[in-house]
């Protein structure tokens, strides 16, 4: 590395159109948000920015704090969800022989590639009531309804079957999420697993620990910076979302996303609006100050 | 006994293989379905009816959805040029110079990776709104603010892809060049450039799937002659689901898929080198 007066030029060529894209497209624009969460609406589509902090408390209301702490938990739930789903997968992809280590991980990215909109739409498919589970629910009913007849048990079944409420719900939010931000949580954890020095395991494994006691005592603690990454990965977007909410979920799971959403489309309230997506991002701001504290505790002890 | 999984081999016990095979059935079933349903003779059944490419002539003729598409394209394409340029150079002032505030536009820059999409989407709402970017230009100009937004998103993503890539660069090479008498320019266009080449293609494929895929930050920015692709469909779906929806996803999803099988194709023989 060069200090940069050496090239001048050079360094303001390199420098300044990332820095003018950043500060003009991003910076100024949050900027703007964050100005307008202190002020108040004056006419139609007029704001002053009068330094109240009255859409922050407003903001922060019983309504407004439950959907907060409702979305705070779905994405919690969400994330739990998709780390104990994600971590055998990551340590069974780190540990698999070289050749086919590749061709799984890609099985685990490339549905992540695919449009966001897409899978929230395929995941609609499969949970409505004429949909794909209980499509297979149904069919399941009927084999067991033919087996449990001739010992005339059938009854137990009832007489029709009733399709379940799988859509439209905080579980089906729930499900959307991990489904689509499933592989944020698989990468970071491989990572880190596959990095991870094997011999810490052989060592517990050999002086007789059980494969659990290894994996608690061992293995989780050494892919404690994967799992914080991957926690935050999910947990963030989760927390902000409202694609997922407003597609799969119903009148009663309005996450703090769809509010939002609807103060700048619909409902015109810019200040409040504005206030309750600084709040988000100074969760966000939270979260990474975490991980960065972890990580730098974890390099000095390490 | 040679037969037995050692006791590192997670991959061959059956339980972790039957969890392996169950996440990526609960992963790729409904894609699949989708992508089946849009060859099925049926509007509402999800039976297997017969096969048609009914729904994908329809979606053809549906002039609004092929608009959409067209808009899309353009804007990936556009962003993904702009993104790549301003990515690829912001890493190379990182990589290459020592100066003042360094670590702050290193952060600064990342910044748009972590922060949720929706607070980038309405801040950049009332951006346009509020300089009052020019609306209702003739197609394409009129893309503009759905591009600089995706560009704005897309190119922090080039500049960590290129700037892992430079770390593996010698930079005696290019004091070799420039005692071999090569000019500055010469020496970034003959040597530096060609090692950049495998992280700026893979910067690029990443772009254009991001600026794709985007359906949160261009839903705040795009008006009603801007609709790209995903923001057509999120209305489709919201007047209910129909075989068109899924005959246009499967084009898109194809699409994608052969963009990462190239990104990964190009990758890979570059870590060999690397």
């Amino acid at each position: 590395m060069e200090s940069w007066r050496a090239q001048p030029l050079v360094f303001l060529v390199f420098l300044l159109p990332g820095l003018f894209w950043l500060a003009l497209f991003f910076f100024i624009p949050l900027g703007l948000i964050w100005g307008i969460a202190l002020g108040e609406r004056v006419g139609p589509a007029e704001i002053e920015i009068t330094w109240t902090l009255q859409n922050y408390i407003h903001a922060l209301d019983p309504l407004y704090l439950g959907l907060f702490v409702k979305s705070f938990w779905i994405a919690l739930l969400a994330t739990a969800l998709c780390l104990v789903l994600s971590f055998p997968v990551a340590l069974a992809i780190s540990f698999a022989p070289a050749r086919i280590k590749p061709l799984l991980l890609l099985l685990i990215i490339l549905p992540f590639w695919t449009n966001l909109l897409i899978r929230t739409y395929a995941m609609i498919a499969v949970l409505r009531t004429q949909g794909y589970v209980n499509w297979s629910l149904e069919w399941l009913w009927g084999v067991g309804k033919l087996l449990l007849a001739p010992i005339g048990f059938e009854p137990v079944l009832g007489e029709s079957f009733t399709p379940l409420q799988l859509l439209y719900n905080n579980t089906a939010v729930v499900v959307g999420i991990v489904y689509v931000y499933l592989p944020f949580m698989v990468l970071p954890l491989y990572a880190t697993l596959d990095k991870l020095d094997r011999s810490y395991l052989e060592a517990s494994l050999d002086l007789g620990a059980s494969q659990l006691r290894t994996f608690f005592a061992v293995t989780v603690p050494l892919a404690m910076p994967g799992i914080v990454s991957g926690i935050i990965l999910v947990f963030i977007p989760a927390l902000g979302t409202f694609l997922i909410s407003d597609l799969l979920g119903g009148p009663d799971s309005q996450l703090i996303g769809n509010v939002i959403e609807r103060q700048f489309k619909s409902a015109n309230n810019l200040p409040l609006g504005s206030a309750m997506s600084f709040i988000l991002l100074y969760i966000t701001f939270v979260a990474l100050a975490l991980r960065a504290w972890l990580s730098r505790r974890a390099e000095r002890d390490g | 006994m040679a037969d037995r999984p050692g006791p590192l081999d997670y991959l061959r016990r059956w339980w972790l293989r039957g969890w392996i095979l169950a996440v990526v059935v609960f992963l790729y079933a409904p894609i699949v379905c989708l992508v089946v349903f849009s060859f099925n003779d049926s509007r509402r059944n999800i039976v297997w009816q017969g096969f048609t490419l009914d729904y994908y002539g329809r979606a053809l003729r549906n002039a609004s959805l092929i608009e959409a598409f067209t808009n899309s394209l353009v804007v990936a394409l556009v962003a993904t040029v702009l993104s790549t340029i301003i990515g690829a150079l912001l890493a190379l002032a990182l990589w290459r110079f020592r100066f003042v505030g360094r670590s702050a536009v290193e952060a600064g820059s990342a910044l748009p990776i972590v922060i949720p999409e929706i607070c980038m989407g309405v801040a950049l709402l009332v951006f346009f709104t509020r300089v009052g970017w020019p609306t209702g230009l003739v197609w394409p100009l009129n893309l503009s603010s759905v591009i600089f937004s995706h560009v704005a998103f897309a190119f922090p993503f080039v500049t960590v892809v290129v700037r892992a890539r430079m770390e593996g660069f010698d930079r005696s090479l290019e004091e070799a060049s420039k005692d071999l008498g090569a000019s500055e320019w010469q020496t970034f266009w003959n040597v530096t450039l060609p090692y950049m080449k495998p992280g700026l293609i893979a910067g690029a494929l990443l772009a254009m799937t991001l600026s794709l895929d985007d359906f949160v930050i261009t839903f705040f920015t795009s008006g009603p002659e801007t609709l790209t692709f995903p923001v057509k469909v999120y209305s489709m779906v919201r007047f209910g689901a129909t075989p068109e929806v899924n005959a246009a996803s499967t084009v898109l999803i194809v699409v994608t898929i052969l963009l990462t099988i190239i990104a990964i194709r190009l990758q890979s023989p570059a870590k060999q080198e690397g």
